[in-house]
């Protein structure tokens, strides 16, 4: 099973509410997947700096994690603690610099995504959990992008989480199991990208990052990878402007939108767009099989 | 549908869904209700036996009016999967759209679907009779063995694959034919009983002359000898 969503916001007067609205949606598919959750909230970027979402953070390693991350970073940056997850903020030409930190710190210390807007989060546990541990009803921006997971693949982890995320900004959600991941992964670690974990969802991402790496628009990117991409599916993509939806051509996994003049809402099933604004006069459609529904913010 | 009863309303933001279903499940004949705030709960009105109305007022999810027997049921937003599966009698009628597999397996009854039904309309159809006044995805009517699926718009990829002897009726353009399924000539029996289904279905501006039947080539019934060395 698992649960996604996906919150496309097109009126800024609703952008506070983007994470309230969200965590609703989340809540109620809890039922689709229980073990965990997580979710990309995308907020408005600041001119000449980058985020990055780091987890694993303990009270045991912040003080450590800090001072070395301020060291590399210089006086205008910021850590933001989130329970066991830091947003990092920091002048733009310094993302390397704080990346190769990142990675070679230790301590159970993981990067989880880096952009000019992306914040992702997830965890194990109830959703209903895991949205109150980040407090998510508070973060607002302009779309984000959840799941609800019911593990097959893989096992039961933080890492094993929705969304990943692949590249700069860029995140996935997987409803559905891939049959031809562990060739894909290799062919793409053959191509430069690497994995943390042995999870199918992955993967998808990865390709997904390596064909936008590539020169491709995101939607060339998901066209692509009808093709390549061998299993059953429901991928929701975001992107820093915005977020794109892809159904495998059986189509065997939910799928279901919701646009009004305020906002493109997708969900696995109805249930999650209960509580949203105006739902009542929504056009509510089903997403076709094998075509790529995709919405952006004007950059 | 005649009368001066007094409908029912049971409002499901403040009552549960089983307390629903078990309601519904032991009403005598001819009662009526108004289901309220389905916001796309599943297994609305199920395992329905006595001739009661029901309706549900807004958007229903999975296995709406499943198993249904005598009930007619009404959705007037969007239903969910398998939108009265193994009906026995009985009707649903969608006023939106209905998601995949709408009409499962069902035995008999009628289900109509105002809006567009999703993949696999009519999967393994038994007997019951289908009208959408939309188009229908691909694989509708997959193995379907008796009964009829009527589709006003257009149809997917694949149609009837594997049909039995279900007769399929479609207006608009059929984006391919699943394996064993063929252009039947309509005979005059064909046509009556697409007019009765119109009619029945409340379809009365579109001309059952505007459309062109399906069926089984029945090539895949027996085994053929043929065949052994592929096994």
């Amino acid at each position: 099973m698992c649960g996604i969503v996906g919150l496309f916001i097109k009126n800024p007067a609703l952008q506070p509410e983007l994470g309230r609205l969200t965590s609703l949606m989340l809540k109620t598919m809890t039922e689709r997947g229980p073990d965990s959750a997580g979710f990309a909230v995308y907020g408005s970027p600041a001119s000449g700096q980058r985020k990055m979402t780091v987890r694993g953070i303990t009270d045991e390693n912040i003080g450590e994690f800090e001072a070395g991350f301020l060291k590399t970073a210089g006086g205008t940056a910021d850590a933001a603690k989130h329970k066991d997850h830091v947003v990092l903020t920091y002048a733009s030409e310094l993302e390397p610099a704080i990346r190769a930190f990142v990675n070679s710190f230790g301590h159970g210390v993981h990067f989880a995504a880096s952009g000019e807007s992306i914040e992702l989060y997830k965890g194990v546990g109830l959703p209903e959990d895991v949205v109150a541990r980040f407090e998510l009803e508070k973060m607002q921006g302009t779309h984000a992008i959840g799941h609800t997971r019911m593990a097959t693949e893989s096992a039961v982890t933080t890492a094993g989480a929705h969304p990943f995320s692949t590249g700069p900004d860029q995140c996935l959600v997987h409803n559905g199991s891939l049959s031809n991941h562990n060739t894909l992964r290799r062919r793409l670690i053959n191509e430069g990208l690497t994995f943390e974990t042995e999870n199918d969802s992955e993967v998808a991402a990865g390709y997904l990052s390596w064909r936008l790496a590539q020169g491709d628009k995101l939607d060339q990117a998901l066209e692509s990878s009808i093709g390549e991409l061998d299993g059953f599916y429901t991928f929701v993509v975001g992107t820093r402007e915005g977020f794109a939806v892809l159904r495998d051509p059986v189509a065997c996994k939910p799928a279901v939108m919701a646009e009004t003049d305020d906002y493109v809402a997708f969900a696995s099933e109805y249930r999650a767009f209960a509580d949203l604004p105006g739902i009542e006069n929504a056009k509510v459609f089903e997403p076709e099989p094998q075509r790529v529904y995709h919405w952006e913010h004007a950059a | 549908m005649s009368g001066t009863r007094n409908t029912q309303v049971f409002d499901l933001s403040t009552s549960n869904l089983r307390e629903l279903n078990s309601r519904l499940q032991n009403e005598g004949p001819d009662a009526a209700w108004e289901i309220q705030n389905p916001v796309g709960r599943h297994a609305l009105a199920v395992g329905l036996t006595q001739p009661i109305s029901v309706t549900i007022d807004g958007h229903a999810g999975y296995y709406a009016a499943g198993m249904n027997q005598r009930a007619n049921v009404v959705i007037t937003g969007n239903a969910g999967q398998g939108v009265g599966e193994n009906m026995m009698s009985g009707s649903v009628h969608v006023k939106g759209n209905a998601s995949s597999s709408a009409g499962a397996t069902a035995h008999g009854g009628l289900l109509v679907i105002d809006g567009d039904a999703g993949a696999r309309c009519g999967i393994s159809i038994k007997g019951a009779d289908i009208v959408v006044r939309g188009s229908v995805g691909h694989m509708s009517a997959f193995m379907a063995q008796s009964g009829n699926l009527v589709v006003c718009g257009d149809a997917g990829d694949a149609l009837g694959d594997s049909l039995y002897e279900t007769r399929i009726f479609v207006r608009g353009n059929v984006k391919g034919l699943g394996a064993d399924c063929e252009e039947k000539e309509m005979t005059p029996e064909d046509l009556a009983i697409l007019t009765s289904l119109l009619s029945k279905a409340g379809v009365t501006d579109i001309s059952p002359s505007e459309f062109r039947l399906f069926g089984s080539a029945r090539k895949l019934y027996h085994f053929r000898v043929d065949n052994a060395s592929a096994y």
